[in-house]
């Protein structure tokens, strides 16, 4: 595993590991979606609308996952120093934030036929809400770490401290009587029928496959502007 | 001890300082936090009358009826022990709105012990059914499920 914290050599497997993940992970992704809209029976109560979980569910779980990549990097990077954990987390916040949005959005498009609202302070929906504050904020503070030059340990203790939401948007449902439903997936049990549940986890995977891909592209493109900046820094100082 | 071995266990610790810290907070909001009450929790700790809560159950199946004005409802809610409160309401009812399914009610108790709602949100359980093959066995849920995905694969 420590082989692959060497830049070098992180940069060699991510050029022919992004592309690949991603163009996999588009594939993936077009054909559980196209299943999930054409090949998919109505839901005995929801009808239609149930086609929306091929979206809203691993937009969730990744929503989730995001975080929890940022508190595992940021866990390596102040415990054992990798500059990499740091650039890893920063990499996982935008597609967190853009994920956590489209599942708070698609939520909010199922709720209104389902429940008869757009949006209620309920556990859940309130913790997912806080989950994309977080995002913004975890973004905002690592762009300014990196802009006045000041320690990315900051960025990673606030990836840490932010982590304690990810518990509780997960338990929100049982600890607290609210409106979302509880859990359908829990540990090796489905209440999903099977004809809904194969299209989503295929949607889930294709998802992932996107996420892992874009995560890769953008710990490259942060490489590559670290190491234009201290070309620049180089020549400005040869030039003096 | 290595340096970096002292800050993984001073990283550890505050993180598990601030989990306990977390859980103990989200068990003493557990009241406060939670958006509906269920009528057990309403029965035992009943609201002043004219005070705006939500109260949250099943809809108990066979108490709906309309009244003779054409828009009112009356209906039970039940809870997971055996609780029930009467609902009145008067309005538009959710499309999802039916007898045995969840539905969160916003009013306020009147002075006989009726819940008057003002709003009803129907709530969706977590149980995800094909439209065909609700009420089937297992068995014939199985067949039905294979026949309507037969070219599918």
């Amino acid at each position: 595993m420590h082989g692959f914290a060497n830049p070098k050599r992180f940069l060699s497997l991510a050029q022919w590991l992004t592309p690949l993940l991603l163009a996999s992970g588009l594939i993936v992704t077009a054909v559980a979606l196209f299943w999930g809209v054409t090949s998919v029976p109505p839901d005995r109560l929801m009808g239609e609308t149930v086609r929306i979980l091929f979206i809203h569910v691993p937009t969730a779980w990744l929503g989730m996952g995001g975080w929890s990549a940022i508190a595992i990097s940021s866990l390596v990077f102040l415990v054992w120093r990798h500059p990499l954990a740091a650039i890893a987390a920063r990499a996982a916040a935008v597609p967190g934030l853009v994920f956590t949005i489209i599942c708070l959005a698609t939520g909010s498009i199922w709720g209104r036929p389902t429940w008869g609202t757009w949006w209620v302070w309920d556990g859940r929906l309130t913790s997912m809400l806080v989950l994309a504050f977080l995002y913004l904020a975890y973004i905002a503070l690592a762009q300014a770490a990196e802009r006045e030059g000041v320690s990315a340990r900051i960025p990673a203790i606030f990836g840490l401290l932010g982590a304690v939401n990810i518990p509780i948007i997960n338990r929100s449902v049982v600890w607290w009587n609210s409106l979302h439903q509880p859990p359908s997936i829990t540990m090796g049990k489905s209440a999903i029928d099977a004809v809904f549940l194969q299209p989503l986890l295929l949607a889930v995977l294709g998802f992932s496959l996107i996420f892992g891909g874009v995560v890769l592209a953008r710990m490259r493109a942060l490489l590559a502007d670290i190491q234009a900046e201290a070309r620049l820094r180089r020549r400005a100082l040869e030039a003096d | 001890m290595k340096a970096k071995h002292q800050r993984l266990i001073l990283i550890v610790l505050a993180l598990i300082a601030l989990i306990g810290a977390g859980l103990l907070a989200s068990y003493a909001l557990r009241n406060q936090a939670s958006y509906f009450y269920l009528p057990e929790q309403m029965a035992e700790n009943p609201p002043e009358p004219g005070q705006a809560v939500r109260l949250g159950g099943m809809v108990e199946p066979g108490s709906l009826e309309k009244q003779a004005d054409g828009i009112t409802v009356t209906f039970a809610v039940t809870g997971r022990e055996n609780s029930r409160i009467p609902v009145r309401f008067a309005g538009i009812l959710p499309d999802l709105f039916v007898e045995g399914s969840g539905v969160v009610a916003e009013g306020r108790l009147d002075a006989g012990g009726t819940f008057v709602a003002d709003n009803l949100l129907a709530k969706h359980d977590e149980n995800y059914v094909p439209r065909e093959l609700e009420g089937m066995s297992e068995h014939q849920a199985a067949e039905m499920a294979k026949e309507t995905t037969v070219g599918l694969e």
